[in-house]
């Protein structure tokens, strides 16, 4: 009961509050990938459930180059380091090693959509589009949505290079978002990992 | 151009949907013009629309569902009154194609813009200042969450006058559901509705979750939690964990009916009992979502009306969390006729038999908070123990049906019907209405009226046993769920009384409209405003601020020191606050963007239900570059000068004072 009146606590609390509020937007944000791992659970379970089910069309044991997505998977892995790198650079405040290193992770990023695109072209150009079969709607959809996910993250990146020139640059709120999106990026790295793993190699095992 | 989207597509020839569209346009002109007439509209829009206020927010979500229930009840009645009327010769007024949509609509409304919105509302009203908190952990997001759900729900009621509705029943099982087989829009509808308030619903769930997690009163522990803060923090982690599940699943129908995908079709190798699984890992989980919050209402209101802390605070919170943890391994109940063996159907009987036993330990609780207390028994405690008997009741029929051999003859009659219509109306409505009683002076500063409260809750307290009771009894004789006719002359006895019941709770309904308008018409009087700011002389923080609180909430923000602080501190007659300096208050500002987010959404929704792509792409940017330019703007927040909140406190001290020397 002694601190009823601690006046000087309530004052403490009232910039501590404020610096609550910015490390609620990483762990938020954080908070918020865990629903979206539970999407791509989601996913995963249902590929899991329909992966054998060809209908009769071909198999991932004969549609899967793995060539292909050993370079998709090389990409991304080297994007997520380079983001890191840029990170550091961002905690320097140096703003053109940021830029530059953002600069490689979106081409990274880049290059493995296009990969991810043509694959998707060719099998459809086959005949092996997701109205195939179940086992390729499960495919598509889920490589899809990783994609999409991709592709939200490239536009991020170029947001967060313009911002760099605004005047919100390197404020928390500027670190805030880089950290946010740092979190997305290597998440999306994880998920490749996982789609790689079980759809690609136990496909073509 | 125009897509799907024809002339043809406004259903001129339905006689109903004319008069009804007739009379919500209606009432739209009138409001629109009144809102003109007395120069509303920048209030409005400055104050409400684009407020991240978590209190006003709450309050337009409770009016969402306020609106909502007066749909799905609309509906609910043209339900009962063809079954009334369609025994032997006499086919009724509702053809199959409209009486399929009318039951799919009223399920999916009831829970979706009803049920959810209700408890959102009350989330958001009273979770920031039961926890000593100034606002959420993200006010733009929480005006996001709010603007999605609702222009999912006018984008649902646009299905009535612009198309139609799916005529698959409320979680539109496939292979119904897909495009060979519901080749209209109204499957497009559910899902596009469906999906983009469950964006609102997720965003919600993080951000109370991060609220509770980080933003509670300095000394307040987990265990000083208040007992609605905790059914409502496991509301939002069962938020968090299954409605990725519903997004998830009803994209992959809605991929299977855009792009000709094969999840649950037929043919092509799509499982059926897949969707069943996914739908109901979301739909089992999404029941407790709702009634959890209302367990916390009834327990707030029990010890508040019994004089008395609640009997086993910690039990109760126990409870809570098993039961979000069993909420997960029980959904297989769903469908115990589907072949799964018996060993599957033993294993999700059993589960869900052990979810009674917490359920039951909470009814206990209740009732030994209540035992010795000096209870006021006054229309809110009407609510909670018609709850108890009603909820009590629905829970046995639900444990009867949780054993597979029952369920077999049970499964997809009425008593079905009956029983979670037993346990949503008498559990989570009677809880949100309680809820909606208790905490309306603190929010708006005067109390309901107490004899309208009563008339209302007699109405719906007899109406629902005359309503559903007969349906437990037809459902043991067999009748079926989502029939439209019949010819069995001891069906026809239990529709009539059903009816009848309809009518008493039609009543209920009346009587809850004229209790609202009868307080707003007497707020002045002295009897119903509420100058203490805790009229209930009730035990957590929220009571502890005027009604209603200034924007920031708490002029200081609260020491905790134990469960109930506020009830401690009134024991010893000294508030926390007292000596304490005051500081500026550092607050969001208001934005419009969660609107436009909201806007540009329900044209992408109604543009894709129609194939109107060129306007679908086009709203997609407009999302984009909405919440870009709100990521440019710098102008996000503001402080509250001391003098203000000086100010704000003079006047509730003046009020208090007042109050004292009556």
């Amino acid at each position: 009961m002694a601190n009823i009146s601690a006046t000087p606590h309530g004052t403490a609390h009232g910039i501590d509050d404020h610096e609550h509020h910015h490390t609620n937007n990483v762990f938020g944000f954080w908070v918020y990938l865990m629903t979206d791992c539970v999407l791509f659970g989601t996913l995963f379970a249902t590929f899991a459930v329909l992966r054998t089910q060809f209908a009769g069309g071909p198999t991932g044991k004969e549609l899967f180059e793995l060539n292909g997505v050993g370079l998709e998977t090389a990409l991304l892995l080297l994007s997520s380091i380079t983001f890191g790198f840029g990170m550091l650079s961002a905690y320097a405040r140096k703003q053109g090693a940021m830029l530059a290193w953002l600069a490689v992770t979106f081409l990274l990023g880049l290059g493995f959509l296009v990969l991810e695109v043509r694959e998707f072209a060719h099998l459809i150009h086959e005949g092996a589009g997701p109205d195939r079969s179940a086992f390729l709607s499960a495919f598509f959809t889920l490589v899809a949505t990783h994609g999409l996910h991709v592709t939200c993250g490239l536009i991020w990146i170029v947001v967060l290079m313009v911002q760099s020139f605004s005047s919100q640059a390197f404020s928390t709120r500027y670190m805030d978002k880089l950290q946010c999106l740092s979190l997305f990026w290597h998440f999306l790295d994880i998920v490749w990992i996982c789609v790689f793993t079980f759809v690609y190699l136990l496909s073509v095992i | 151009m125009l897509g799907k989207l024809t002339l043809s597509a406004i259903p001129l020839d339905v006689p109903i949907l004319v008069g009804t569209f007739t009379g919500v346009v209606i009432v739209a002109l009138a409001v629109l013009g009144a809102i003109t007439y007395f120069g509303k509209w920048g209030y409005l829009w400055r104050e409400w629309l684009t407020s991240v206020d978590h209190k006003r927010l709450g309050i337009m979500y409770i009016v969402l569902a306020l609106v909502m229930l007066f749909r799905g009840f609309a509906d609910a009645i043209m339900m009962r009154s063809q079954l009334a009327l369609a025994y032997a010769g006499n086919p009724g007024y509702l053809p199959p194609h409209h009486y399929d949509q009318i039951f799919s609509a009223h399920g999916t409304i009831m829970i979706f813009f009803m049920a959810m919105a209700f408890m959102t509302g009350l989330l958001n009203v009273i979770v920031p200042l039961q926890i000593g908190a100034r606002d959420v952990a993200f006010p733009f997001l929480n005006s996001l969450s709010f603007w999605m759900t609702t222009i999912s729900a006018v984008l649902i009621n646009v299905s009535l006058f612009i198309g139609e509705f799916a005529q698959c029943g409320w979680l539109v099982y496939p292979p119904l559901s897909e495009q060979q087989f519901s080749p209209g829009v109204g499957v497009d509808y559910y899902i596009w509705a469906v999906q983009l308030a469950g964006v609102g619903t997720l965003l919600t769930g993080v951000n109370f979750f991060v609220t509770i997690v980080k933003m509670r009163a300095p000394g307040m522990g987990w265990m000083q939690l208040p007992v609605f803060t905790w059914t409502a923090f496991v509301t939002v982690v069962l938020i968090m964990a299954v409605f990725p599940v519903l997004t998830v699943t009803l994209a992959e129908l809605a991929l299977d009916r855009y792009l000709g995908m094969h999840f649950f079709t037929n043919y092509g190798g799509g499982s059926v009992q897949l969707y069943l699984s996914l739908i109901w890992t979301w739909g089992h989980p999404e029941v407790y979502i709702l009634v959890l919050p209302a367990f916390g209402v009834f327990s707030e209101i029990t010890q508040t009306f019994s004089r008395k802390p609640l009997f086993g605070y910690r039990v109760m919170v126990y409870a809570t969390l098993a039961i979000g943890v069993l909420s997960f391994i029980v959904w297989a109940h769903h469908f115990f006729t589907m072949g799964a063996g018996p060993n599957v159907n033993a294993f999700f009987g059993v589960a869900t038999m052990i979810i009674a036993v917490p359920t039951g330990v909470k009814i206990f609780n209740w009732l030994f908070t209540m035992y010795k207390g000096r209870i006021q028994f006054n229309g809110i405690m009407y609510w909670v123990i018609g709850f108890m008997i009603t909820f009590s009741i629905g829970g046995m029929t639900g444990v009867m049906m949780a054993m597979p051999a029952a369920d077999f003859v049970l499964h997809n009659s009425l008593f079905l019907i009956a029983h979670f219509h037993n346990v949503i109306i008498g559990g989570v409505y009677f809880g949100y209405v309680a809820g909606l009683n208790f905490w309306w002076p603190k929010v708006l500063g005067f109390k309901m009226n107490e004899s309208w409260g009563k008339r209302a809750f007699w109405c719906w307290f007899i109406g629902f046993y005359l309503a559903f009771v007969p349906l437990y009894i037809a459902g043991f004789e067999g009748m079926t769920r989502r029939m439209n006719h019949y010819d069995n002359a001891d069906w026809h006895v239990q529709m009539l009384i059903a009816s009848f019941g309809a009518a008493v709770i039609a009543v209920g309904v009346v009587c809850q409209l004229m209790q609202i308008y009868v307080s707003i018409r007497d707020r002045n009087l002295p009897e119903s405003r509420d100058f203490t700011g805790d009229p209930w002389n009730a035990r957590t923080l929220e009571w502890s601020i005027s009604s209603p609180p200034p924007a920031y909430n708490f002029a200081v923000v609260p020491d905790v020191h134990g469960l109930d602080t506020f009830h401690t501190e009134k024991q010893i007659g000294r508030r926390s606050y007292e000596g304490k300096t005051l500081t500026p208050i550092h607050m969001p500002k208001n934005t419009a963007a969660g609107f436009f987010v909201g806007a540009f959404s329900f044209v992408l929704g109604f543009s894709a239900i129609w194939y109107i792509w060129w306007l679908a792409a086009l709203a997609l940017i407009g999302i984009f570059a909405t919440v870009i330019l709100r990521s440019f703007n710098n102008d996000v927040d503001y402080y509250v000068p001391v003098s203000e909140i000086e100010r704000d406190q003079a006047k509730y001290v003046r009020s208090l004072t007042a109050q004292a020397a009556e």
